[in-house]
């Protein structure tokens, strides 16, 4: 069994305030404008922002192999998202879910290129460069509390894959060049 | 001494790239720049190779692999094609949105009314979603913002998404 990650002091958040029962939401794909849309900042204590963070919530716990969703995804131009990449074998640090409103990088470093697919671009992957080392901030949905996370590796990946759905980017308008987008390999049975 | 530019188009099944490389390896022919990959599944691979055979003794060479499915052809060149541009900025054009008739030829219209040169492209139809990237050569001297307004203008009349950013090249 590998070592559960040790998180630096500085880097536990806050528990997250109880939120409403999420419902399961259908998930928009691109070209929908929506996720081409930048999304307007929102009162995160408001009861309707809550109750999409608990959408986003039940939305992604139900999408198989998904480990983040982000409001415009489910047709709601908003900055808010979650991010959950517990048991990920990519992942370094990691804070379990992470439900984030008005989020926004404040430092990014140690850029890493790697493939990644989305939920709203379903038939395709591209390789991507980001951040390795990343410092977010942004308000706890409920209480609109300011937390800041310093976090790494696939965490890092996953948190600016969805502060970029928020400000209405894809991973497609960061892929690292021509040849760097790829269809979903899907292969037929033999026969 | 030739040069040949061949092309391999067809059906996908395994075997295709072992079968053409053997071929050019008994001619002695020395296989240079390639790229290969698949089109809707389709195998899709262009090369340049040379050496002393000539493009007649080559598709000769080749002509195995031909059937219903797959097709080949070999092109002598001429002259050298590697060209250097002195002092061009290196721009990436990612584009998508809903698939429509004209996106590649309005972006490439307009990178090429600016003196920009594709060096690599793809185009991917997703379902609905259609999406390029290209990369391109700008000559110095052109007016870049002036170059991305108008591709973002274009994006605008086509209902597709554009952004463009530098190349990401790390020279060490």
């Amino acid at each position: 069994m590998p070592e559960p990650p040790v998180l630096p002091e500085s880097s536990t958040i806050p528990a997250l305030p109880a939120l409403p029962e999420g419902r399961v939401l259908p998930v928009v794909t691109a070209p929908d404008p929506v996720l081409s849309a930048d999304a307007p900042t929102v009162d995160a204590t408001a009861g309707e922002v809550q109750q999409l963070c608990a959408d986003l919530i039940a939305t992604m716990k139900v999408s198989p192999g998904c480990v983040g969703l982000a409001a415009p995804q489910v047709g709601v131009s908003a900055r808010a998202f979650c991010v959950d990449v517990s048991e990920h074998p990519k992942a370094r640090t990691c804070h379990g879910l992470i439900v984030l409103v008005n989020a926004e990088v404040t430092a990014a470093s140690r850029n890493e290129k790697a493939r990644e697919g989305c939920m709203s671009v379903p038939d395709l992957t591209g390789d991507v460069k980001r951040g390795t080392r990343l410092t977010v901030t942004g308000q706890l949905p409920g209480s609109g509390e300011r937390v800041e996370i310093t976090t790494d590796a696939f965490e890092a990946r996953a948190l600016q894959h969805e502060i970029d759905h928020c400000a209405g980017f894809l991973f497609l308008d960061r892929v690292a060049g021509a040849h760097a987008i790829h269809s979903r390999k899907v292969y037929l049975p033999p026969g | 001494m030739h040069q040949l530019a061949i092309t391999v188009l067809g059906h996908d099944r395994p075997g295709i790239i072992a079968q053409t490389a053997a071929a050019l390896s008994d001619l002695g022919m020395n296989l240079e720049d390639s790229s290969m990959t698949l089109l809707r599944g389709h195998f899709a691979m262009t090369l340049v190779c040379s050496g002393e055979a000539d493009a007649q003794a080559v598709e000769s060479a080749l002509f195995p692999l031909v059937d219903g499915s797959l097709d080949v052809s070999v092109r002598s060149l001429s002259g050298t094609d590697e060209r250097v541009a002195p002092g061009v900025s290196s721009l990436l054009v990612s584009v998508h949105g809903g698939d429509r008739l004209g996106i590649v030829s309005r972006v490439a219209g307009v990178i090429g009314d600016a003196g920009g040169n594709i060096t690599d492209l793809t185009t991917r139809l997703a379902g609905g979603l259609y999406v390029l990237a290209a990369e391109v050569d700008v000559p110095d001297g052109v007016d870049v913002d002036a170059f991305i307004a108008k591709l973002a203008q274009t994006g605008q009349v086509l209902g597709v998404d554009v952004r463009v950013q530098p190349l990401d090249r790390d020279e060490l």
